[in-house]
């Protein structure tokens, strides 16, 4: 009986020659990451940290991402506290406010490799699947202790295979494909699973592909993984990254599943996730014409460089609805100096566009673009809950950067099929 | 003892906002937030000992544990629900609190219902009916005998011997 992803990688790592789902393995992750919350984690273990140090330098990777620049003294403190913190443990992977996201970073830099288990205290470390790292969240208390072990415990979780079939019409996109299988499945339909996606890959870079991996979590996935192929060979390349340097995973042709899916993926349309879950996935028709105050593209879900080319394409020479506004939100430095040098900061800034810093605040209502009570948000982020940008009145609507782009220019939801027509 | 009773998919964000995310995290800062996007009469009215009865993937959306800290220092026994989110159920072996997946218990219950817990003997009664549910592994049961992760590791650490669990 041929073998998954999941029970293939845990196995390597843990030593087996094989395991099962449902058994308890003992691994050591390749790199731990953390971010603004690193200052609440060395806080729980402060005498520890005196006494022991931390496990390995070059094991936990930082990055200040979430309340960037910092908000308040309260934020300003905590980012002060982790820079005082990385220089005492001389820890190697360290990124100051301003680099981008995490999960972007982590990407950029090299630091989430084929074959390798990445945990991280933040939700959307699954995105890293996209290129066959085995990637999830834990809680602050689990990275404090990952800090001083280097290991923890992790349960070989049950798989389900998704076969994604023909080609996407754009300007139908990963998003779309994502938010159409949530909304398939439930927000709970991969609960504890290793989700591997298989079939006609090779029309989504890896960028788009992050788009996929990054959803994961939001239908209760462990890890959403993809294949590693000439596209992500190409781009660990185009990093600097040799493929000697790792060793890909992937599952057996005769591996066993708990659930088999196909999708078609030219019947996907362009779809929107309706408050308050991101499984409320209504097609653009179901929801045309809905009045939106704002509009956001970015976040580590959709704000690569393809994303902001395609908001471009549409808003270029045109004006957002005047009563509305469109915040833009580019993953990463690298991001926003290509944007810049393909000049399509310049045209979505003459759209009317507020270009923000690459960071995570206002996709959870920490920091910038907060909602007022009764407001409407049609954004790219990953999540639509009650309250998600700071206000329990405020309703968000998740879709693809081209609905939202297409839906600014009128201020209500529209189908960007019918504005790329115009165009 | 009161029971509170909530539906499917209740998030992180209900559980504590993610706005205070990066200015609450000792148990004093948290409490009185715990759900108060859900509910606020929990916030104002939960007791030591009270329990929540949840349906399907509890806990669901971030990885931030203050739902989890929340919920153990205004005393809850113990979330009884069909399903948990995974992330959610990994952080409450790490604070030591109580959950219990148990969709026919969930399913039994009526409003006024009596609820008695077992842990030993991994049985609920939902009044005088009894249902069980499984143990938990023992790698997992010795993180909630020291009494949490980070206790667990300290134990480990001055063990100097800690590639077992």
């Amino acid at each position: 009986m041929g073998k998954t992803f999941a029970e293939k990688i845990l196995a390597r790592k843990a030593g087996l020659k094989e395991v099962v789902p449902g058994q308890i393995v003992i691994v050591r992750p390749d790199h731990l990451l953390t971010h603004d919350n690193t200052a609440p984690i060395i806080s729980k273990i402060k005498e520890e940290l005196d006494e022991y140090g931390i496990v390995d330098k070059n094991f936990p990777v930082i990055v200040l991402d979430h309340v960037i620049p910092a908000a308040n003294e309260k934020t300003a403190s905590n980012h002060k506290k982790i820079r005082e913190f990385i220089k005492r443990h001389s820890i190697k992977n360290f990124f100051d406010i301003g680099t981008g996201i995490c999960h972007q970073v982590l990407f950029e830099k090299g630091l989430a490799l084929p074959g390798t288990i990445v945990l991280g205290s933040d939700s959307h470390t699954c995105s890293y699947g996209a290129l066959g790292v085995f990637a999830s969240g834990i809680d602050r208390t689990e990275a404090a202790s990952l800090l001083l072990t280097g290991d923890t415990w992790l349960k070989v979780p049950l798989s389900i295979k998704i076969t994604l079939k023909g080609k996407i019409k754009p300007p139908v996109s990963a998003k779309d494909v994502i938010l159409y299988i949530i909304g398939n499945l439930s927000a709970s339909g991969a609960n504890y699973c290793s989700v591997e996606f298989h079939g006609d890959l090779e029309q989504f870079s890896v960028s788009e592909r992050f788009t996929i991996a990054n959803m994961g979590v939001e239908m209760g996935a462990k890890v959403a993984v993809f294949p590693v192929d000439d596209i992500t060979l190409e781009y660990l390349k185009g990093i600097g990254i040799k493929e000697s340097s790792y060793k890909a995973v992937w599952s057996d042709k005769d591996a066993s599943y708990s659930k088999e899916l196909t999708y078609e993926l030219s019947d996907i349309p362009p779809v929107v996730a309706c408050p308050h879950s991101v499984d409320n996935v209504k097609t653009v028709n179901e929801v045309t014409g809905i009045k939106i105050d704002q509009f956001f593209i970015g976040t580590c879900t959709n704000g690569r460089l393809k994303d902001f080319e395609v908001a471009a394409e549409i808003l270029k020479g045109k004006k957002v609805a005047s009563d509305v506004r469109l915040l833009v939100l580019p993953a990463s430095r690298d991001i926003f100096e290509a944007a810049l040098k393909e000049n399509i900061i310049d045209t979505l800034s003459k759209a009317g566009a507020v270009i923000l810093p690459p960071g995570c605040g206002p996709c959870l209502g920490a920091h910038q673009g907060v909602l007022a009570p009764g407001e409407r948000c049609l954004s790219t982020a990953n999540r639509n809950f009650k309250g998600r940008m700071g206000c329990r009145e405020a309703e968000i609507y998740l879709a693809s950067p081209a609905t939202v782009a297409a839906s600014a220019l009128y201020g209500k939801i529209t189908d960007p099929r019918v504005v790329s027509y115009r165009i | 003892m009161k029971i509170w009773r909530y539906g499917d998919n209740i998030n992180t964000d209900m559980l504590f906002p993610g706005k205070y995310t990066y200015t609450c995290s000792t148990p004093e800062e948290i409490k009185p937030h715990i759900l108060e996007d859900l509910d606020p009469a929990f916030t104002k009215g939960v007791n030591e000992g009270d329990i929540i009865l949840a349906g399907k993937n509890f806990g669901c959306g971030s990885s931030r544990e203050q739902p989890v800290v929340g919920l153990k220092e205004v005393g809850i026994q113990a979330v009884l629900a069909e399903s948990f989110a995974r992330i959610f159920y990994r952080s409450a072996i790490n604070q030591g609190l109580i959950l219990i997946e148990c969709p026919e218990a969930v399913r039994a219950y009526s409003d006024g219902d009596m609820v008695e817990l077992n842990m030993k003997e991994g049985e609920i009664k939902i009044t005088g009916k009894s249902f069980s549910f499984p143990k938990l592994p023992t790698e997992i049961l010795a993180i909630r005998k020291a009494g949490g992760l980070i206790a667990y590791t300290r134990e480990k650490l001055k063990g100097k011997n800690y590639t077992n669990y």
